[in-house]
């Protein structure tokens, strides 16, 4: 077992008498990536301030790179890095600027070739000199990440590091979390997209209405879920009746014309469906294979779609 | 390979952050000392000839546009700071093991220097104009202390002012009285001049004796009791600013 870069326990948290956080329990082993799922205002944003000590818990114990956030806060501070959700840049510094201001603050030495590093290392050599004020949003985000890299910290949080970026902006983020995670650092996700978790995440915390609804490896939260399934979609509902009465234990939609038939999604069973079908000149229009993804995971935990909270 | 942080150093580093932002937005010190000069122009040469000031105008008014220099720079800090509070940088600071009080103090600091460089611009102009004061080498001295002092007392209040304002429209605007004082104090007509109510506004007001005190250390004629009053308001800004700066900082942030 490896050592907990992170250990929370019992962690509260309230604003007025709206309860964000309401007794959560998980720990982070060093060198992993931990990704905290959840819809918006679920509290993953508020986990991420308490943890990197821009917010004091109501109750329960936070422990960061071995020291309390509220005894050793100066210990921890020095040992993390936080890429928030909005781009935190100096507009009117440079990318260069930004960077060396960074350094300074870290007093990490020496200032120009660990800049010039990071510059190259997320592709902001061309706009080094430029205000961060005219960069694009994926640039900024490098930025923004590349400043939060300075010193090397052991610890990294991102808070939903690729909202709003476009998808080769979001694949760029990717690729760097995962050279960060080779070099031994460990990080702290919170993202709304299940499919970021499932490419990223060593162990997700599936949050829901300020509780941990679910924890484990992406595998082990699929095996949570029911469901591999054949989809077919015919062109009539005679088609659809005939292939019902056909297939028990099917579940049909008679708007969709679509029939789920649960099956362990090997070639060989799969091929005995189809050719049942066909035995009976039964002719599907489309037909698909499902495994269960993180959607039906976080479906079937919280009873509502991964992309809103209706609770707030 | 590195050396440890420090409050001092933080502060440093913030104030080269801050000058580094003036640097790359001259206009704010030209803001600082264009109002001023075009007030100069306005008092000295079309209004100014209808006051008894007891003495040449431009000598007169000299004092009250020296401070009127540091008062027009104050804007820009006040909407800076609020901008640091609301675009998320303030809380990589604070993620940081960094002295929070060092991304104030590089504020105050900046906006000090800031008005200083004002005021040499507008004396200059001033010189260009006629403006002959018979201050000694202490004289000087006092002024420059002086303007130091309201300088770093002024700056702590509109920190302050930029962390409580909601937006960066409005820190800009909190700074207004600071600058619609100076027109109603003795800098451009003797206070005893002035209409009851708005007589005793002036006396009491801090910015007479302020301006009253720069008056005597560039003429000569300084009087302790008024330079007393004007280093406690000074004091007393700097003082409630801090305060209130601190005290907003803690909550907000």
């Amino acid at each position: 077992m490896r050592n907990s870069a992170i250990a929370v326990s019992g962690l509260r948290k309230a604003y007025g008498d709206r309860v964000v956080l309401d007794g959560i329990d998980f720990e982070v082993a060093e060198g992993s990536v931990f990704s905290m799922l959840g819809p918006n205002g679920a509290g993953k944003t508020t986990t991420v301030n308490v943890l990197t000590t821009l917010a004091k818990a109501d109750a329960g114990t936070v422990r960061v790179a071995g020291h309390d956030v509220v005894t050793g806060t100066r210990r921890v501070r020095s040992a993390i890095g936080v890429t928030g959700q909005f781009a935190a840049v100096d507009e009117i510094l440079s990318g260069r600027e930004n960077l060396r201001l960074m350094a300074d603050l870290r007093r990490v030495r020496p200032v120009d070739r660990v800049v010039a590093r990071l510059l190259e290392r997320f592709d902001l050599g061309g706009a080094a000199d430029k205000p961060a004020a005219e960069y694009s949003g994926g640039m900024r985000r490098k930025l923004d990440l590349a400043m939060t890299l300075v010193g090397d910290p052991r610890i990294i949080f991102l808070d939903e590091p690729t909202t709003g970026l476009d998808p080769r902006s979001r694949r760029t983020m990717w690729e760097i979390v995962r050279e960060l995670v080779a070099d031994g650092t460990t990080i702290f996700l919170t993202t709304q997209y299940l499919e970021e978790a499932d490419q990223l995440a060593d162990r997700i915390a599936v949050l829901h209405r300020g509780r941990i609804a679910a924890h484990g490896t992406p595998a082990e939260l699929k095996r949570q879920v029911p469901g591999t399934h054949v989809r077919f979609r015919f062109a009539t509902p005679q088609d659809l009746d005939a292939a019902a009465l056909l297939l028990a234990g099917s579940t049909r939609d008679d708007q969709e014309l679509t029939l789920r038939v649960p099956g362990d999604g090997r070639s060989r069973s799969v091929r005995a469906l189809l050719d049942r079908l066909d035995d009976h000149a039964i002719d599907a229009e489309e037909f698909s294979v499902h495994t269960p993804d993180l959607d039906d995971v976080f479906f079937a935990l919280t009873g509502h779609a991964s992309t809103e909270d209706p609770a707030r | 390979m590195s050396t440890l942080p420090t409050p001092l150093g933080d502060a440093a580093i913030m104030l080269r952050r801050n000058v580094r932002h003036t640097l790359r937005n001259p206009v704010t010190v030209f803001q600082a000392v264009l109002f001023p000069i075009v007030i100069m122009f306005m008092f000295v040469y079309v209004l100014g000839g209808g006051f008894d000031v007891g003495g040449r105008y431009v000598d007169y008014a000299m004092p009250g546009l020296i401070v009127m220099a540091v008062s027009y720079g104050l804007g820009p800090t006040a909407t800076a700071v609020n901008g640091d509070m609301t675009k998320g940088i303030i809380n990589r600071f604070r993620a940081m093991d960094v002295s929070h009080g060092a991304v104030l103090a590089g504020h105050v600091v900046a906006t000090t220097v800031r008005g200083l460089i004002a005021d040499a611009a507008i004396v200059g102009v001033g010189f260009a104009m006629g403006f002959r004061p018979h201050a000694g080498v202490l004289g000087w001295l006092g002024a420059i202390g002086l303007m130091l002092l309201l300088g770093f007392g002024a700056s702590w209040l509109t920190v302050a002012m930029g962390l409580a304002s909601k937006t960066a429209e409005s820190a800009g605007m909190a700074t207004v009285p600071l600058i619609m004082l100076p027109f109603l104090s003795s800098a451009f007509v003797p206070a005893h001049t002035m209409g009851a109510g708005v007589r005793q506004f002036a006396e009491y007001q801090p910015f007479t004796p302020i301006i009253e005190t720069l008056r005597g250390l560039l003429t000569g004629t300084a009087s302790t009791g008024t330079a007393l009053t004007a280093v406690a308001w000074c004091v007393g800004f700097a003082v409630v600013g801090y305060a209130w700066a601190v005290a907003t900082f803690r909550k907000r942030a």
